[in-house]
This record gives structure tokens, C-alpha cells and sequence, in this order.
């Protein structure tokens, strides 16, 4: 088992990044790891760009990733995977949500959203795994579970066992809520589990 | 409610409101700011203790030091900014000492993610002559505070407890602790202590010089004050959230970790300087435990390589002082940057819109959501200092332009904003003859620190019904002859509303009063949707120009144009998501071509 690590979320205020970085620490936690989270709340929230690190292992000091070291990042749309590009390496895997969600500049026509924007990290050899997460949450029947997709597809680059994750959704998320959640994660995990797979076969 | 018991994850707002339950605290006010905001937010679900939101934080410090003067543990929080406020009573209460324990939070805001400047406070405990107290993680946050209210008590003295950011929002693991009972609150008159006369000051002058000297003996032996020994090469001398970035940055270093960081240790700091052959101090912006140690004869590195700007990180720790060790990292992206905005629905956004429409107008900006009106599509602030000063700055730049700037200045200042510290700048407008305009921003709430209710919201900390504020009669009452209360969501109205009162030339009040579109009762409130009936878009933009999140502009070739029915030398047409709108119709008023109706919600 892997004995620390780093899990850069990234996305824009408002998208569900509080709920989805709680529940993979609080699995880390069970899990037995020292785990430090940081975040910005205030102005930075009003649908700016938003950025949670959470650092797990024996003991974790600095609740900050540093640059270059980031092995997983969980990006809820495609230009935030890309912004914080220089905190991750070579061996990085970033798990993304593949909705674009336009910056005022591009909203208001004064700038353009870059297309492909992922290939620049895959040009990168950056592992990127695109999880269409609202679809899967709308086949589940709950579009706001879409965050706890995308957990469940970046749990596969951990080596915490899926069962702490559902029994952290269990004791942290509101009963009429829990199982539709519980469905999401198991989806988002099967996704990539099974698109893993696929790879390896080729 | 009774906190859980155990190991739990905290941030450090929350473990200082459980450090705080569990020192016994009867009394805590603050106002909110980020990053301290959570602390009283936590703090007042707990059983035992009474907690408010005070006006203004020079109010908050004066609550908590009263309370204190009746004998029991009082806790006053504030951002970095907020201290300025409340520094009045804290220089004096330095003299007058306390009677139950009193602890300040500062909660600093280095690289300013929510704030205006990045002010180091510790500095306020050397200017006031107060010890300081700045713990690492959230751990250390709860069981520092709790040492903090007994040297107040022990030392006849009111602690500062400076966080920042990395301490107020990170979340580690907190071990609970046993609740001590609050003492027993009663009067007892002392006024050689609490009266600051003259006379009874200079005495008490003398005991903080006594007091001082006794707490830097303290610090030679406080446990918070540890060496952590290592190779004798080279030592650190640190404290606060950096202390983490040294140990990451070099784990196996020996390190003076100072938990009290005024006043210093000064046998201990030479003692470490001496068992190493180099000294390093880390520590973010000012340089203030280096100039200290400097003054005490130490030699030291510190700022000559650390950076005093923005926050530091174990990477920054690292290649400031071992820049070959950095390894190589992809460079950034230029991307299109994504700045906070006012939320879809907001109704700042109608009378910002209205105000960037008058290019001559000097628009002199407040603290609060509404700042965001700087930034462009509305780009309609002009100035944004502290809080309160909007009014301030508007009569200051009337009595320096005279006749040229009539017509051509207003304030504007959010509700809590005014109530604050916009008050006294109004009657100043008024009692000295001014004539700029000043708008109101009534959103019903203190929404940019995430919904804290005010004196003028009709609720107190707890939800509870409060007496509000008539702001309109409070106006009134001041002097101002002409209030006048509109509808933002209204666009037409409010520019008309506007334009005649810029152009009165007598101080006049607007109150431009719509509830916060994220509110729970907005929230709950059935309102329409609007859509796009995008066959009648003629790509004006004129949309577009409110800078709404729910609205994007599509841009469009003429062959892709013309494919869609629309004239060669339309450039693109807009799109509401139906997702984000929140039905406020503020787009549907600037549309003159039918291109934006409501459709009833379906959720």
C-alpha cells in the first residue's frame, strides 16, 4: 500500500468539490492515514476557479501539494484539468469530468475556450481518464451525484477498498441520499475499472 | 449541542470553536471576515456559551473585554483587517489587563485570497505590547487556546491568537478534550485597573513593562516554544503554518519551533543559534521574528532569501534555500483566466449595470460580493479600499472637485458594509454638506463571507428573530432628506432613479434592496426561467454586457450564420442555460428584440 500521497481537486465554485474531497478523506481516514485538506472559501467561491489539496500518510505536515507532485487529479471540467499543470508529473493521473463550463472572458466573446484542450496533457504522457460524469448521474437518476462519480472513477488509483468509500458515504451523506450516492461512486469506479481493462487488453 | 468526543477531522476554524467550548468561554462576538468566519459560526451551536455577531469588530473587542471584566473567559474573532478596527480598545485594553481570560483572534489572509492587503499582525502584538500566540495545524490550534486563556489569566493580559488561512481552512485530525466549567460571571469594581485615567494609566504602564518581562521568562520554558534537534549545520527558527513547510522541505533539520511568538525567547534563540553553525528564519510576509532576533545580536538569514510576499509553501521553503535541489516542472498554460463573479440572478448585477452605463460617474466601491462589479463586462467601480470607506472617499473627492464633480460621484456600500463603519461617513456627508450620491446594497444578509445575518437582516447568529435596522428611517434620521428605495432586478426604473439623484447635487440615499439570490427562501421561491429564442437573436450583446454566468456568447461564421438563418454579418448570438439561470429577468429587460422570454420553472 501506498504509504502518502497527493489528490489535487480543481474545478469552478459551486460544482460539488467541497463534498467530493470530504468523502475521499474521510476514506483515507478510515483507511489509517494522517490526512491534511485545504481549501479557500470567500470571494474565491463565487464561481472562480477553486482548488482543494489533500495530502494523506503517517503524518502529514504541510497542507499544501507541492508543485510536480500531485499524483491524482480530480478535475470537474476541462480547463481546470489543465490550469494547475505545473503540480503534476510525469506519472500523474488526472481524472476528468468532460463538461466545459465557459470563463467570463469567453462567455462575453472576448476570448475563445481552447479546443482539445486535455491534449495538452496527454502530449504530456499524463494519464487522463474522461468520465462523462453528468451522463452517469443522470442514468443513476440524480444529476447532483455527478462529483460522487467522478470519486468513484479516481478511486481506482488508490489502494483504499471500495467498501471504506461506500461505508464513508454511509455514515456522511443524508439518508434519503445514500444510496443513490453509493450508486454513483460503484458507477464511476466500474467505469474505469472497465475502460482499465479494455487498455490492458490492447 | 454537545461537540463528539474523540478523534475527529477538523478545520481550523472548528477546532478552535471546540478549543474554545472546552476552555470554558461564556462570551464570544466577532464579525465575520475570511479566513475567520467559521470559528463563531461553530462556536454558537454549542451549549453554554453566548455568541453574537457584533457590528463591527472594535464592537466585538469591547463586548469580549466587558464580558472579561465581569470574570469570565471572553473570546473576540476578526480577520487580519478587522484588528485595524478593533485596535482602539485592544492598545488600551493592554493597559487595563482583564479579569476572566481574553483572547483575540486574528485570522491573517497571506496572499490575499479574500482580503485587500496581506498586513502581518504580529505585528500588533509588539506595537500593543501583547503576548501572541500562533499554532501550526488545527490540533495545535485547540490545545494552544486553551494555554492562551490561562496566561491571559495568569498574566493579567489580553492574548492574541494569530491564524492564517493554511490553519483557519485546512483540515486535520483533533483530539477532543474535557470541557473546564466557565467561572461564574459578577461585578467587582476595580478602578485603579479599568479606569484608564491619566493617572491610574501610568500606573498600569509600569505593569505591562512588569508583564512583559515575566512573560519572556515564560517563553525561555513554555512547552510551545520546543527544539526539535537535528544535524548542527544548520537550524531553523520558525513558527505558524510554516513550521510545516521546513519540516517537509528539510524533515531531518533542527528547528526552534516558536509557539508563542511574542515575546520572544531570548536565551533559548541564542542557545539554538549557537548549536548551529547556520540560522535560518522562515516565516511568511514581514520579517518579524528576523529584525527581533537581528536586535537581539543573533546573526540569522531570513528575508534575503524567503520571500515577505504572499504565502509559502514547502516548495518555496525548498528552493529558496536549495533552489538546486528543485526538479524540473511543466510549465503553465496560458488559459483564459476564471475569476470570481456575482452569482446568475444577483441583484447587484441590475445596479451595476446601470451605473457602468454612466462613463462619467466616479463610482467610489465598498466591501463585500458587489466589489466583483470592478471587473469587467460592468467594470463600474472606481475605487475599493476598507470597509466603510466608500462614503468616506466620495465626500473627499466632492469637497476637492467642487462644481466639476457634481453629478459625477457616488458610494456604494453593501448593508452590513454600512452598518459596520458607513454610518458615521454618511452623517459626515450630510453634517458637512456634501453632495454625492450614496447607494445602499440591501441583499438582506452579510452574503460574501457566506450568509452571516446583520443588525439590519432581522436575525441573530442563531437564526433567532432580531430587532432590524429601519435603514431607510436611519437615513432619514441622520438627515438625509431624500431616500429612495428601488428594485435593482428593475433595470429601467433604477437607471432612471440613478440619473436623477447623481444629478441633484445633495447628499441622497438609494436603497437598492432585493434579497441575495442564494438565500434559502430565494432558493425555495418559484420564479421563471428565462430562455432564449435564439431565431430572434441579432447578436447586439447587449446581454452579453451584464456579465451574467448563465448567459455565453456563441460566435459564428457567416457560413455557419447564414446556415442558422441569421444575416452574414451577425458575429454569434447568446445562449441562457436554463440550468443556471436563477429568473431574476434582468437580460429580458435589455433585449429589445424579443429574443429573451420567461418560461415557468418546471422544478
Amino acid at each position: 500500500m501506498k504509504q502518502s500521497g497527493n489528490i489535487l481537486f480543481t474545478g469552478v465554485g459551486g460544482q460539488g468539490i467541497l463534498l467530493a474531497s470530504e468523502l475521499t478523506a474521510y476514506a483515507q481516514l478510515a483507511a489509517g492515514y494522517d490526512v491534511k485538506k485545504s481549501e479557500v472559501h470567500g470571494m474565491a467561491q463565487r464561481g472562480g476557479s477553486v482548488v482543494a489539496h489533500l495530502k494523506y500518510g503517517e503524518r502529514v505536515y504541510s497542507p499544501l501539494i507541492e508543485p510536480g507532485t500531485a499524483d491524482i487529479q480530480v478535475a470537474f471540467e476541462e480547463l481546470e484539468a489543465v490550469r494547475y499543470l505545473p503540480f503534476l508529473h510525469r506519472d500523474s493521473a488526472v481524472v476528468v469530468n468532460t463538461q466545459r463550463i465557459l470563463p467570463p472572458a469567453v462567455a462575453t466573446g472576448r476570448a475563445s475556450y481552447p479546443d482539445n484542450i486535455l491534449e495538452e496533457l496527454r502530449t504530456r504522457h499524463i494519464h487522463v481518464v474522461a468520465v462523462d460524469a453528468f451522463a452517469v448521474a443522470r442514468e443513476i437518476g440524480e444529476i447532483r451525484t455527478a462529483n460522487v462519480v467522478l470519486v468513484g472513477a479516481m478511486s481506482n488509483f488508490l489502494a483504499v477498498s471500495p467498501g471504506i468509500f461506500l461505508d464513508v458515504i454511509d455514515e456522511r451523506i443524508k439518508k434519503g441520499f445514500r444510496e443513490v450516492n453509493k450508486k454513483a461512486f460503484t458507477a464511476g469506479r466500474d467505469l474505469v475499472y472497465a475502460s482499465r481493462r479494455h487498455d490492458a487488453k490492447r | 449541542m454537545r461537540p463528539k468526543t474523540g478523534s475527529l477531522w477538523l478545520s481550523g476554524n472548528e477546532a478552535i470553536a471546540l478549543g474554545a467550548w472546552e476552555a470554558g468561554v461564556r462570551v464570544a462576538s466577532g464579525y465575520p471576515g475570511t479566513p475567520s468566519t467559521e470559528i463563531l459560526e461553530n462556536l454558537c451551536s454549542y451549549e453554554g456559551v453566548y455568541t453574537e455577531w457584533a457590528p463591527n469588530e472594535k464592537v466585538a473587542l469591547e463586548v469580549a473585554l466587558g464580558a472579561c471584566f465581569a470574570g469570565v473567559r471572553a473570546l473576540a474573532t476578526m480577520k487580519h483587517v478587522g484588528l485595524n478596527v478593533a485596535s482602539d480598545p485592544l492598545f488600551t485594553a493592554s493597559y487595563t489587563g482583564v479579569r476572566g481570560g481574553l483572547v483575540v483572534i486574528t485570522a491573517d489572509d497571506p496572499e490575499m485570497h479574500s482580503s485587500q492587503n496581506e498586513q502581518d499582525n504580529r505585528n500588533y502584538a509588539f506595537a500593543a505590547k501583547l503576548p501572541m500566540f500562533e499554532p501550526s495545524d488545527p490540533a495545535e490550534a485547540k490545545e494552544m487556546l486553551a494555554r492562551a486563556f490561562e496566561v491571559s489569566e495568569q498574566y493579567d493580559t489580553p492574548v492574541l491568537f494569530r491564524i492564517t488561512t493554511r490553519i483557519a481552512h485546512v483540515k486535520g485530525v483533533v483530539e477532543t478534550g474535557k470541557r473546564i466549567g466557565p467561572a461564574e460571571a459578577s461585578i467587582e469594581k476595580v478602578p485603579g485597573k479599568f479606569v484608564m485615567l491619566p493617572g491610574p494609566a501610568r500606573t498600569r504602564r509600569a505593569a505591562i513593562e512588569e508583564r512583559m518581562t515575566d512573560l519572556r521568562d515564560l517563553a525561555e520554558t513554555l512547552g510551545e516554544n520546543r527544539i526539535e534537534p537535528g544535524p548542527t549545520t544548520r537550524g531553523f527558527i520558525t513558527a505558524g503554518t510554516s513550521y510545516n513547510y521546513v519540516k517537509e522541505a528539510f524533515p531531518e533539520a533542527a528547528v526552534l519551533k516558536l509557539g508563542m511568538v511574542w515575546p520572544l525567547p531570548g536565551e533559548k534563540i541564542r542557545d539554538f543559534a549557537t548549536g548551529v553553525d547556520e540560522l535560518i528564519v522562515v516565516e511568511e510576509l514581514d520579517p518579524f521574528l528576523e529584525t527581533h532576533i537581528k536586535a537581539m545580536g543573533v546573526r540569522c538569514r531570513g528575508k534575503d532569501l524567503i520571500p515577505s510576499r504572499g504565502e509559502l509553501s514547502s516548495f518555496i521553503v525548498r528552493k529558496s534555500i536549495e533552489p538546486e535541489k528543485v526538479g524540473e516542472l511543466f510549465d503553465p498554460i496560458e488559459l483564459p483566466m476564471r475569476p470570481p463573479n456575482m452569482c446568475a440572478g444577483c441583484p447587484h448585477r441590475g445596479l451595476f449595470y446601470s451605473l457602468s452605463r454612466m462613463k462619467d460617474v466616479f463610482v467610489s466601491g465598498d466591501i463585500g460580493c458587489y466589489t466583483l462589479a470592478a471587473l469587467p463586462p460592468l467594470s463600474a467601480m472606481d475605487a475599493c479600499v476598507c470597509m466603510g470607506a466608500s462614503i468616506g472617499m466620495a465626500h473627499g473627492m466632492a469637497k476637492a472637485l467642487g462644481e466639476k464633480g457634481k453629478g459625477r460621484i457616488v458610494a456604494v456600500i453593501g448593508d452590513s458594509t454600512f452598518i459596520h463603519s458607513g454610518i458615521t461617513g454618511l452623517i459626515n456627508s450630510v453634517y458637512n454638506d456634501s453632495y454625492s450620491l450614496v447607494i445602499i446594497l440591501d441583499n438582506r444578509i452579510t452574503a460574501m463571507t457566506g450568509h452571516q445575518q446583520n443588525p439590519a437582516s432581522g436575525a441573530n447568529i442563531k437564526g433567532e428573530p432580531a430587532q432590524a435596522v429601519n435603514l431607510e428611517k436611519l437615513c432619514r434620521a441622520i438627515g438625509v432628506k431624500r431616500v429612495t428605495v428601488v428594485n435593482p432586478h428593475d433595470i429601467e426604473a433604477t437607471g432612471k432613479v440613478l440619473k436623477k439623484e447623481i444629478a441633484r447635487g445633495k447628499t441622497s440615499v438609494v436603497i437598492s434592496r432585493a434579497p441575495c439570490v442564494l438565500l434559502p427562501s430565494e432558493v425555495k421561491r418559484k420564479k421563471p426561467v428565462y430562455r432564449t429564442v435564439t431565431e430572434n437573436c441579432t447578436g447586439c450583446m447587449a446581454c452579453i454586457r451584464i456579465g451574467c454566468p448563465a448567459i455565453s456568447w456563441h460566435p459564428l461564421t457567416p457560413g455557419e450564420a447564414v446556415e442558422r438563418g441569421y444575416r452574414a454579418k451577425q458575429k454569434g448570438f447568446s445562449m441562457i442555460s436554463g440550468v443556471l439561470c436563477n429568473g431574476c429577468g434582468q437580460c429580458a429587460a435589455l433585449c429589445k428584440f424579443d429574443a429573451i422570454t420567461a418560461v415557468e420553472d418546471e422544478g
